[in-house]
């Protein structure tokens, strides 16, 4: 298997047009899974981790630019006061190992419906800013997962960032699975109270085939938890059941909303 | 040619009774250890095994044609290259080296492809044409009594055991005591059952085979007992033994999921015929199908007692599916019914246990063997019978703690050490810490790194069970241990010893026993413990059960006073070059196999020895949404004598974890006899946030037929955790919760 290591996005950009076979790699804790278990034998990877352009985060007027290659440790790091909900999910994802390692962009690239960043990215609007040798586009997260595993990035495309606009809001990140650490969330939720808005978001994971967003006014409060419980579509699985998943995110939203509403 | 095997091993201090840092443990922190996995032999090749994607299909045929002309290819073999027997087994030989005609589990090996890569290895497996005619799988144990057989040959009828005529039985055991009809005042029963738990060791099945150019292998192998493997791998070879070395490599964890052999006659096969070395390493999720696992059970139980709280007669069914094929199914099928009743006096008690094959994945031995699951179910009764009589559970325990004198259902005395009061008082005395206040970090709450709550829905509960189960094989099993000592005098006359002793070192530190004993008895500061092969000295018998501290001990005592008294005899002293080498077998008292009708023992004892356990688990759940925190464990442990007493502790802690994963997490899943989670991430372990701190009080008061006085410690506290940790969560939450693992939809009350 070939290994294809630019320096420049542009680079990056113009191997991905010629190598469309080729998966993306950053942190590779996905992908080396897949290869591992011989779930997938790509003819080459297009190793990203040493592009300048896809590394940590910056500040363009009131929005977060957060680099494809941010890792976890950054995100718990430096976003705690901007971002806590992705903050918090950065802390639930795998072990130090991983958090050192696994990447946004791989997060978004998979785009599990247990993907760990995506709730809270949706609570907050974001979007992915994805570029090819024809250009530069921006996909809201909402447009951009549209299957388990599935996204809206064209094969000629790479992840370059996520955008993020803060609310500011307060808002919490939650994570339930049988074990107290290292673990795929059997139902997650982000939930922001956002009063300059004045909305109710909340965003499930591991309860439908993708991430999904559910917003409803500040004042339908009381009836929050049961809507976003109806919203998700759980199914069976070796995790956990349809029935727990619902029951758990009834649960989670009446507790956010004591974290972040009261 | 270079291969890697477990170095000679030293110790710079250390006698009996003292702690002393493991030989491995410096290697094994610093990634310096070799595993078997990381063996390497010059021109080696490297073997791939073909599994059954089926749970239970006719082979119509197979087409290897392709397969052998792929890049890299050396050779890809089927049963009918297989020159010797075509079965093998630990018991009972009733399970091919490749699959002939049909197969019988999810995973099943077929063909075998040894190529220059790995890779090349695979992709010639898939290359194979197996045309399968799938079968409908045997799948719920109970019907499996009544389905068509798996094994018509039935390779257990002859065994002298229990006529049960039902199809698929594996083993029945009955075991009638006093009046098993005796009525008490009051009773109480229950239905309990365990799903299927996984060893998980992290080093996957892997070894080396290395042809010796006369016809002959060594196997260099991570494994459990050498001189077993021997056993069954020569006669599948058509070799005689002495052809068949088998060497310990570096061991990544057993727990009983190596006693089976995995890759031993596949890589001893592809060397034979390749005329090269084969490596074999197992990847994670066919070292899920790759080893056996332990029995799931449905156990039936009534308990009839007096209101003083004297048991008066315990009634049990167990019911064991021992998966595709027997392994150690039948012994473990005995010591489920040995120990049914719990470490309790009981004058009446009818035991019925049953095994049986299915095409659900084989089942043998693992830490506990049997115990685990009935642990699991007496003590959920006792703590029934504790409420009906409104006694509290400890003095209900106390009220019928066997003791030396008493007689267990099968009619053996209890004539050794087994301090089951002592440990009970032992343990029920330890301070349970304070509840901490609120708030705190996340990860000192249930549902930890997760977020989930700031103690809302949660609530404490404190368990408490007593385990107990035997030392050493059994009912007449001839479990011996041998070992070699060589006494030599250096150049400059001072006095040096090696060691033989073919105890695997699979993690329990065994080294250090054997190494601190012959310390002990030589008073010499040079010894060094031999690499461990069946080359060199006898058998040592299997690392398992318990006994390798009391067996091994037994048999480097007994070697070493004999090479002093060799010595004596000779003067005392040794010319430079000249040496000593003697080689004995220790045995431990003689043993006797249960009466098939009865199940009373035919001799004097059906077990060599026994060791018990107390513990006390604090948890706090969240109730709603079932997630847990196991916030503290004490545990009082009989121990006879502690050879080395920092290992024993980490015995404690590893065995509880293990205990508290059946509890919590741990479950091997199958739809129609497919694996569903054969992964680390979907089979879950406890994590070092899991696991609590242990609070550890050894018990010793020394068996007197023990050389000095030491029992194991390998599997007691994983008897008892299982039970503590649930009766725990029942406390919290006020549930019934008669099924391991318990999961977040029980605990949550979704699910009953
Ligand atoms: C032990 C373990 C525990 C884990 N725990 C969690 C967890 O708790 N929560 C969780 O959400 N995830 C978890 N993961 C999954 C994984 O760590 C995350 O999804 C992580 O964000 C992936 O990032 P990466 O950089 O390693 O991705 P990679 O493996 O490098 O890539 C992942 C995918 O994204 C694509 N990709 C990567 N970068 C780009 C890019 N810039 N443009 C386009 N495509 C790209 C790749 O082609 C691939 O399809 C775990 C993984 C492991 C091994």
């Amino acid at each position: 298997m070939d290994v294809l290591t630019p320096r420049t996005l542009d680079e990056a950009l113009r191997l991905r047009s010629e190598h469309p076979d080729a998966w993306p790699i950053d942190g590779g804790t996905d992908v080396l899974v897949e290869l591992n278990f011989d779930r997938a034998r790509p003819p080459a990877l297009l190793n990203l981790s040493e592009i300048r352009e896809l590394k940590g985060w910056s500040r363009e007027n009131g929005t977060l630019r957060l680099g494809a290659g941010l890792t976890y440790t950054q995100c718990r790091q430096d976003l705690r006061d901007v971002l806590p909900a992705l903050a918090e999910a950065s802390r639930t994802v795998g072990s130090p190992q991983i958090q050192n390692r696994g990447t946004l962009g791989g997060n978004l690239g998979t785009s599990s419906p247990a993907g760990d960043s995506l709730p809270p990215l949706l609570v907050e609007g974001a979007e992915v800013e994805l570029a090819s040798v024809r250009g530069e586009r921006r996909v809201p997260l909402e447009e951009f997962l549209v299957g388990p595993k599935r996204n809206a990035m064209l094969a000629n495309e790479l992840i370059v960032a996520v955008r993020v606009s803060p609310s500011g809001a307060r808002q919490t990140f939650m994570k339930v699975g049988p074990r107290n650490a290292m673990v795929i969330a059997v139902a997650s939720l982000a939930l922001s109270a956002d009063r300059e808005r004045g909305e109710l978001r909340a965003a499930y994971g591991s309860a439908g085939p993708v991430p999904k967003l559910v917003t409803a006014p500040l004042a339908e409060r009381a009836s929050f938890a049961e809507r976003v419980a109806e919203a998700a579509q759980p199914i069976d699985d070796v995790r956990g059941t349809a029935v727990y998943r619902r029951h758990a995110l009834r649960v989670l939203t009446t507790r956010a909303l004591e974290r972040c509403a009261a | 040619m270079r291969t890697v095997s477990a170095p000679a091993r030293k110790l710079e201090h250390g006698r009996v009774g003292e702690s002393v840092l493991r030989v491995d443990a410096i290697p094994k922190v610093t990634g310096e250890f070799a595993y078997s996995s990381d063996l390497f032999a010059a021109g080696m090749l490297w073997g791939h095994t073909l599994r059954s994607p089926h749970a239970h299909a006719e082979i119509e045929s197979i087409d290897i044609s392709e397969a052998v002309s792929m890049p890299g290819v050396h050779a890809v073999l089927t049963h009918e290259d297989v020159p010797g027997k075509k079965l093998y087994g630990l018991e009972f030989a009733d399970q091919p080296v490749l699959a002939i005609n049909r197969v019988r589990y999810f995973g099943e090996p077929v063909a075998l492809v040894a190529a220059e890569h790995p890779e090349q290895a695979r992709r010639a497996a898939e290359k194979i044409q197996v045309q399968y005619q799938p079968l409908e799988p045997v799948v719920d144990p109970e019907r499996a009594l009544e389905q068509e057989d798996l094994h018509p040959e039935r390779p257990t009828e002859e065994a002298g055991y229990f006529n049960d005529p039902r199809s698929n039985v594996v083993r029945t055991i009955v075991i009638r005591h006093g009046d098993p009809d005796a009525e008490g005042e009051v009773s109480v029963s229950g239905v309990y059952e365990l799903g299927i738990q996984d060893q998980a060791f992290l080093g996957p099945e892997s070894g080396l085979a290395v042809p010796d150019g006369e016809g002959g292998v060594d196997v260099y192998v991570a494994t459990q007992w050498l001189h077993v493997d021997r056993a069954q791998v020569a006669p599948c070879l058509d070799l005689r033994p002495e052809q068949v070395r088998i060497h310990l490599a570096g061991v990544g964890g057993a727990f009983g999921g190596r006693e089976d052999l995995s890759m031993q006659i596949h890589g001893a096969l592809l060397a034979l015929h390749t005329g090269r070395p084969i490596k074999i390493v197992y990847t994670r999720e066919e070292s899920f199908v790759g080893h056996v696992h332990r029995h799931p059970a449905r156990i039936w139980m009534e308990h009839r007692a007096n209101h003083d709280g004297k048991l008066v007669n315990v009634r049990v069914r167990i019911l064991l599916d021992g998966g595709a094929y027997a392994s150690s199914t039948t012994a473990v099928t005995s010591n489920a019914s040995s120990f049914a009743q719990g470490p309790y006096a009981v004058a009446n008690a009818l035991v019925e246990t049953t095994s049986v094959y299915t095409n659900n994945p084989p089942c043998g031995a693992m830490r506990g063997f049997g115990a685990v699951q009935v642990c699991f179910a007496h003590e959920a009764q006792m703590d029934k019978l504790a409420a009906e009589l409104a006694l509290d559970p400890v003095d209900l325990r106390l009220r019928n703690a066997i003791a030396q004198g008493d007689i267990l259902p099968n009619g053996q005395r209890i004539t050794g050490s087994l301090p089951v009061a002592e440990v009970i008082r032992r343990c029920a005395a330890l301070p349970v810490p304070e509840p901490e206040a609120l708030p705190r970090d996340a990860i000192r709450l249930p549902g930890g790194a997760g977020n989930v709550t700031r103690g809302e829905g949660v609530k404490r509960g404190t368990g408490f069970a007593v385990g107990f189960k035997n030392i050493c094989y059994s009912h007449g099993f001839d479990d011996y241990c041998a070992a070699r000592v060589r006494l030599f005098a250096d150049a400059s006359g001072e006095l040096g010893a090696e060691v033989h002793c073919a105890a695997a070192e699979v993690g329990q530190g065994v080294t250090n026993v054997i190494l601190q004993v012959a310390r002990t008895e030589l008073e010499l500061e040079n010894i060094t413990l031999a690499p461990h092969q069946t080359a060199t000295v006898d058998s040592a018998g299997s690392a398992s059960a318990s006994r390798m501290t009391w067996m091994a001990s037994g048999a480097v005592q007994t070697a070493c006073r004999a090479a002093r008294e060799e010595l004596e005899s000779r003067g005392g002293s040794l010319a430079s070059g000249d040496e000593v080498d003697v080689e004995r077998v220790y045995r431990h008292p003689q043993t006797w196999p249960l009466d098939p009708e009865t199940g009373q023992v035919q001799g004097e004892r059906a077990h060599v020895a026994f060791v018990c356990s107390a513990m006390k688990a604090v948890v706090e759940v969240d109730t709603e949404l079932g997630l847990t925190r196991v916030v503290w464990i004490g545990t009082a442990q009989d121990i006879g004598r502690a050879v080395n007493p920092q290992a024993v502790y980490g015995q404690i802690e590893g065995g509880t974890a293990q205990g508290l994963g059946l509890a919590l997490m741990e479950e091997i899943q199958t739809r129609d006899g497919l694996i569903t989670n054969a992964s680390f991430t979907d089979y879950l372990i406890p994590t070092a946030l899991d696991m609590p701190p242990v609070d550890a009080v050894l018990v010793e008061e020394p068996d007197p037929d023990a050389p000095y006085g030491a029992k194991g410690v390998g599997e007691p506290p994983t008897v008892v955790a299982t039970a503590a940790v649930v009766a725990a969560l029942r406390d919290a939450t006020g549930l019934e919760l008669t099924r391991a693992p318990v999961r977040p939809d029980h605990l949550a009350g979704l699910t009953a």
